[in-house]
């Protein structure tokens, strides 16, 4: 049995497996409407989210399986003092695979120890999101052919934002990769990023707080939104949340074929005129995660390619 | 030069990174041990220039783990009848669970719903030694 809790839990072979497989099922959903009949996949989602409870929900859908489980902690027994241990060994009677995300680092972990079923990590605070990470990589091989040799910008809060952070661990792997990090000084990236993972990989990267002057030499923007909830005092959220904000006009400066993703929801860092831009492909890219689950719950639930 | 006595039976934990001795006493929670124990700061060492030693009159058990993930340069001297009878030096460990704690406030260890959950920090940059949670990858930064 295996769960997913990092992104790097999945070796470069076995996540080129599961985009193959994401890119096979969009090209023929049909194909795979039924491969998971009779399973039950449970979404216990401690905190809020629209976009990856409803894509998981959609996913296991998609195959022809069930959904249950909880949008909020205080929906679960969780209110009255459940540990997450206790939870997932009730759950792993109900359900055959299960998506968990937690305001605490590492709840995902606890639950992988004593489970009985797969455990997808479905974000655990500012830490790890793999299944982002796997809609970002299939976003960026369904749109660009290829994940090597990709110049990527990723642009806002590269200090707190989890998405980033396991992206840049998730590209490493790939030849060719570079990065430009761009951020205002107060969100940079964590230095370990750097030295534990950039500088031992070998990948080439550089640090400026100018979106305008990188934005000819990229081939994906990656923007994020500075996070409100990651921050103890909001007088330092409301000084840094507009810091980078993509207009058309800075889109101007970029390659025709340049990608803009974004993991969603989106504030004000991408400005709505950039949205019917052929090059915004956010809104895909939410598509894309769909996609990227459904590959991911058929291979921890090892079901075999359809007849 | 200060003289302290040698020991008869006991255990001298030399080569601590000067100004550690006291970090390593709390861990070691030798304020318990009701022994005589004599902290020296600040000594010469032609190693190290300057450097700490605890002496322990008591044949107490010392957790290696724990010595080698706050500084791993220690050296323990065990003594019995005035002599050194044996010495250790400890090796990084790979894994250490219950030995020292995870501070970030955002980690489930710290949930207390959490009940008995153990705190793992693995080795994850030996050259550096680098200890991070298992559970958050928050790096330990109790190092001497």
């Amino acid at each position: 049995m295996r769960h997913i809790i990092s992104p790097l839990d999945l070796s470069v072979d076995e996540l080129n497996d599961v985009l193959d497989l994401a890119g096979r099922i969009y090209r023929d959903p049909k194909r795979y409407s039924k491969v998971c009949d009779g399973m039950k996949l449970a979404t216990l989602f401690y905190e809020p989210s629209t976009r990856t409870r409803l894509s998981f929900e959609t996913a296991m859908m998609n195959l022809g399986g069930n959904v249950l489980g909880f949008s909020s902690a205080s929906c679960s027994s969780a209110s009255k003092g459940e540990s997450v241990a206790d939870t997932i060994r009730i759950v792993s009677n109900y359900a055959d695979i299960c998506a968990m995300r937690h305001y605490k680092e590492g709840a995902p972990l606890v639950a992988a120890k004593y489970s009985g079923i797969p455990v997808i990590n479905a974000g655990d605070g500012g830490h790890n999101h793999p299944t982002q990470t796997l809609t970002d990589l299939l976003t960026m091989k369904e749109l660009k052919g290829s994940l090597e040799g990709l110049t990527i910008g990723l642009c806002g809060d590269l200090k707190f934002g989890r998405t980033v952070h396991s992206l840049i661990n998730a590209m490493v792997r790939y030849p060719g990769t570079k990065f430009v990090l761009i951020a205002p000084d107060e969100l940079k990236i964590p230095t370990y990023l750097k030295t534990e993972t950039l500088d031992v990989y070998h990948v080439p990267y550089k640090e400026t707080g100018n979106l305008e002057e990188v934005l000819p030499e990229l081939d994906v923007l990656y923007m994020t939104r500075v996070q409100q909830e990651r921050f103890f005092n909001e007088e330092d959220y409301i000084r840094l949340k507009d810091s980078f904000i993509l207009d058309r006009a800075k889109l101007n400066l970029a390659k025709e074929d340049m990608l803009v993703l974004h993991p969603l929801p989106r504030i004000n860092e991408i400005a709505t005129d950039v949205d019917d831009d052929p090059r915004a492909v956010y809104f895909k890219q939410a598509k894309y995660g769909v996609y990227a689950r459904m590959a991911l719950i058929m291979t921890l639930l090892e079901i075999p390619e359809p007849q | 030069m200060l003289n302290i006595g040698g020991l008869h039976e006991g255990v001298v934990i030399d080569h601590i990174k000067a100004g550690g001795a006291m970090q390593i006493y709390n861990y070691l929670d030798l304020e318990k041990v009701d022994t005589s124990v004599a902290i020296i700061k600040n000594a010469k060492s032609s190693k190290m220039g300057k450097k700490d030693i605890i002496k322990i009159e008591a044949p107490i058990t010392v957790d290696l783990d724990l010595l080698a993930v706050l500084d791993s340069n220690i050296t323990l001297n065990f003594i019995e009848n005035d002599k050194i009878v044996r010495k250790a030096h400890p090796n990084l460990p790979d894994k250490v669970t219950n030995i020292i704690k995870c501070k970030n406030p955002r980690c489930i260890t710290s949930d207390p719903c959490e009940r008995g959950l153990q705190h793992t920090f693995k080795l994850t940059d030996p050259k550096n030694r680098i200890y991070r949670c298992i559970y958050c990858d928050q790096k330990f930064k109790g190092q001497l």
